[in-house]
């Protein structure tokens, strides 16, 4: 028996291509997934004229920037049309296959990847955006990276990483009802904080994570990164591999067989030791909302805002009448009441199939008083929620029903909350302009965020 | 790249904790091209207003500080998007290295690729030369990556710490893909023994 290991140590070594004596590892990257920012990283690696050195390895889609109405038609900015023809040629000029605005697979980079089989337990995965994490929910160490890195991968098919510490989350319980990973999420943020796993490689465990679908391990992992972690990753069980088997380009037969094998040997050793423990219990998770201009700046839909003389100091005082300032909140007010002017169901966070069904069984029970729009995450999602009549109890509470990409998350695309304005959001960052200048978000889950839009303001789901 | 091995320049303090990437460089000027610099978008909805106006409570407005080549800040400098934007709007606005006591994981990295050095310090030194540079608006930190020293306005010298591929890198101003590229035949090598052994995935 050798030192017990983490699955984090397991996929590291088996990645480990070269050591050098600055403590640095060469690793392999199995998958590198690009989208339309990357242009710029391809535009670096052709001026320095270097080939795609596995483009079989690299996948390119188009998410932030295609337009959610009128598809498959692109972008009307000629700006933003430019971006996607730069990307179309350079990908297949180079060999690589690029999920465009018109395609049947076209989705957001992180509900697509797992949704056709490419991110698979075990791999190493690479992408230029912060929410790679995600990837992390089938058992992969999936790496964020910026432009540089990007092209490195590009050239290499590989990244060189110092050693990162470890952390292990551990939840147990099972999460109460009218809860989903979304809330667990907040809660574990708001608990340790924006910086709480500042450049750890995050393993989430314990029996409440055992017990998310993969739909709600995604959510999880997705926002690894809003609590500093560099990565986060789920170890693969049955749930994982029943999810992966069949998907287009999982492995099949005795491929599969092999890769099962190996997969059931990552899980963390008995008695492996990580740099940091957290334990949480699951049993106190409420429905949440974010209040602030930060992810860790939520509370209990049932709770409050936080009054001026909750800060513990007179720095963090000024910071939270700061945060209060930009949102148009009072301090101490009930959370459950904020008056919203909008809504969105949609980003990498969820948009999956589970999501959208959480938010239409709210909005099956009455008619929406703001606008709303459901962005699924992928074609494939799209067709599943319209197999499934879920369009028509959006379309007839009166949310619009639209096509698949990052859209208000981020508002590169056009999709923008209006200055001043107050969006009930399902993605992942209510950063100061996050959704368009002077716009202000609430996070908070997709059956809470249909809740809101029934009401036109933020209302406690549990209470019917 | 541009080599980083000493620095003696005015610095700007930056209090709040987590300054995301979304402030360093906006959403929408994303896709704008490389060859017209960002400086004009760094902390661009804080720098100007609807008008296009600067905004003059923001600290690079101010006199003094317009000049800084350093930023002192807080907690969880650069969180959030991986966008390296925010990195290249810090560089070409002239900033050459930010003291934090923690980064944003990505923001580091990215920093590390384009010459701008991540000078991890104690928070309570960061609120020390924050305080300082706040008193005495324009003036000097010197910083000697070689030596890990970093000198506040009033002369007290701090020692720090850096990953010795990270100051290495950004002492020799290196590029990483050729550097990765002497490594060729161990990719070559690798990917054949993975092949063998990791069959499904390829």
């Amino acid at each position: 028996m050798g030192k017990p290991r983490t699955i984090i140590e397991k996929i590291w070594r088996a990645h480990a291509i070269h050591e050098n004596d600055r403590g640095e590892t060469l690793l392999f990257v199995d998958r590198h997934y690009l989208e339309e920012a990357s242009v710029f990283a391809f535009e670096d690696l052709r001026q320095a004229k270097r080939p795609v050195r596995r483009p079989d390895l690299t996948y390119a889609v188009a998410d932030h920037l295609v337009p959610t109405r009128g598809r498959p038609a692109g972008p009307s900015d000629p700006e933003l049309s430019d971006v996607l023809a730069r990307m179309r040629r350079y990908t297949s000029e180079s060999g690589v296959e690029m999920y465009d605005q018109d395609d049947p697979r076209q989705g957001i980079i992180h509900v697509i990847a797992p949704e056709l089989g490419l991110s698979l337990p075990g791999a190493v995965i690479a992408c230029g955006d912060s929410h790679t994490a995600t990837h992390g929910a089938l058992g992969a160490l999936a790496l964020s990276i910026g432009a540089s890195e990007a092209t490195h991968v590009l050239a290499t098919q590989s990244l060189w990483q110092s050693a990162q510490p470890t952390l292990r989350l551990t939840v147990e319980g099972a999460l109460p009802p009218g809860t989903v990973a979304k809330d667990l999420m907040l809660t574990i943020i708001a608990r340790i904080g924006n910086a709480g796993a500042v450049g750890h490689i995050v393993e989430y465990a314990g029996s409440a994570i055992r017990g998310l679908s993969m739909e709600g391990r995604m959510t999880l992992c997705n926002m690894s990164a809003e609590a500093g972690a560099r990565a986060g990753l789920i170890a693969p069980d049955q749930t994982t591999f029943d999810y992966v088997a069949a998907r287009p380009h999982a492995p099949k037969g005795d491929a599969w067989r092999a890769a099962l094998a190996h997969w059931r040997e990552l899980p963390s050793d008995e008695g492996a030791a990580f740099d940091k423990e957290i334990r949480l219990d699951a049993g106190d998770v409420a429905p949440r909302v974010t209040w602030g201009t930060s992810p860790e700046e939520s509370a209990p839909v049932d709770g409050h805002v936080p009054a001026l003389d909750e800060a513990a100091d007179a720095d963090q005082q000024q910071r939270l009448q700061a945060a209060l300032d930009y949102m148009g909140l009072e301090p101490g007010m009930a959370v459950s009441g904020i008056k919203v002017d909008r809504v969105f169901i949609g980003s990498c966070t969820n948009s999956r199939i589970e999501d959208l069904r959480a938010a239409a069984e709210v909005a099956a029970s009455g008619k929406a008083v703001i606008p709303v729009m459901v962005v699924p995450g992928s074609g494939s999602v799209k067709r599943q929620a319209e197999a499934e009549g879920l369009d028509r109890i959006f379309l007839s509470a009166g949310f619009e029903w639209l096509d698949a990409g990052c859209s208000m998350c981020v508002g590169m695309n056009g999709d923008r909350v209006a200055p001043g304005q107050r969006c009930a959001s399902t993605s992942n960052r209510n950063f100061v302009g996050r959704q368009g200048p002077g716009a202000r978000t609430h996070l908070m889950s997709p059956a809470m965020a249909a809740g809101a839009a029934l009401h036109g303001r933020i209302t406690d789901i549990r209470k019917g | 790249m541009q080599r980083f091995e000493k620095l003696t320049a005015p610095a700007a303090p930056i209090d709040e904790k987590n300054i995301d990437t979304d402030q360093l460089a906006p959403a929408r000027f994303l896709m704008n091209s490389r060859a017209d610099g960002y400086a004009q978008y760094l902390f661009h909805d804080r720098r100007f207003d609807a008008e296009g106006k600067e905004k003059t409570d923001f600290i690079l407005n101010q006199a003094p500080f317009r000049a800084a080549r350093i930023v002192v800040a807080d907690d969880n400098f650069g969180s959030g998007s991986s966008r390296e934007h925010a990195v290249w709007a810090l560089v070409d606005y002239g900033i050459r290295a930010v003291i934090a006591p923690s980064f944003g994981p990505i923001l580091f990295v990215n920093s590390l690729k384009n010459g701008l050095l991540p000078l991890v310090i104690d928070a309570e030194i960061a609120a020390d030369l924050r305080r300082q540079l706040h008193a005495a608006p324009g003036s000097e930190i010197a910083i000697d990556l070689e030596r890990q020293e970093v000198t506040g306005p009033d002369g007290a010298r701090h020692i720090f710490e850096i990953a010795p591929a990270h100051r290495h890198r950004l002492l020799e101003g290196l590029d990483d893909i050729d550097l990765t590229l002497a490594h060729a035949d161990k990719i070559t090598e690798f990917e054949k023994r993975h092949a063998a052994s990791c069959g499904w995935l390829f």
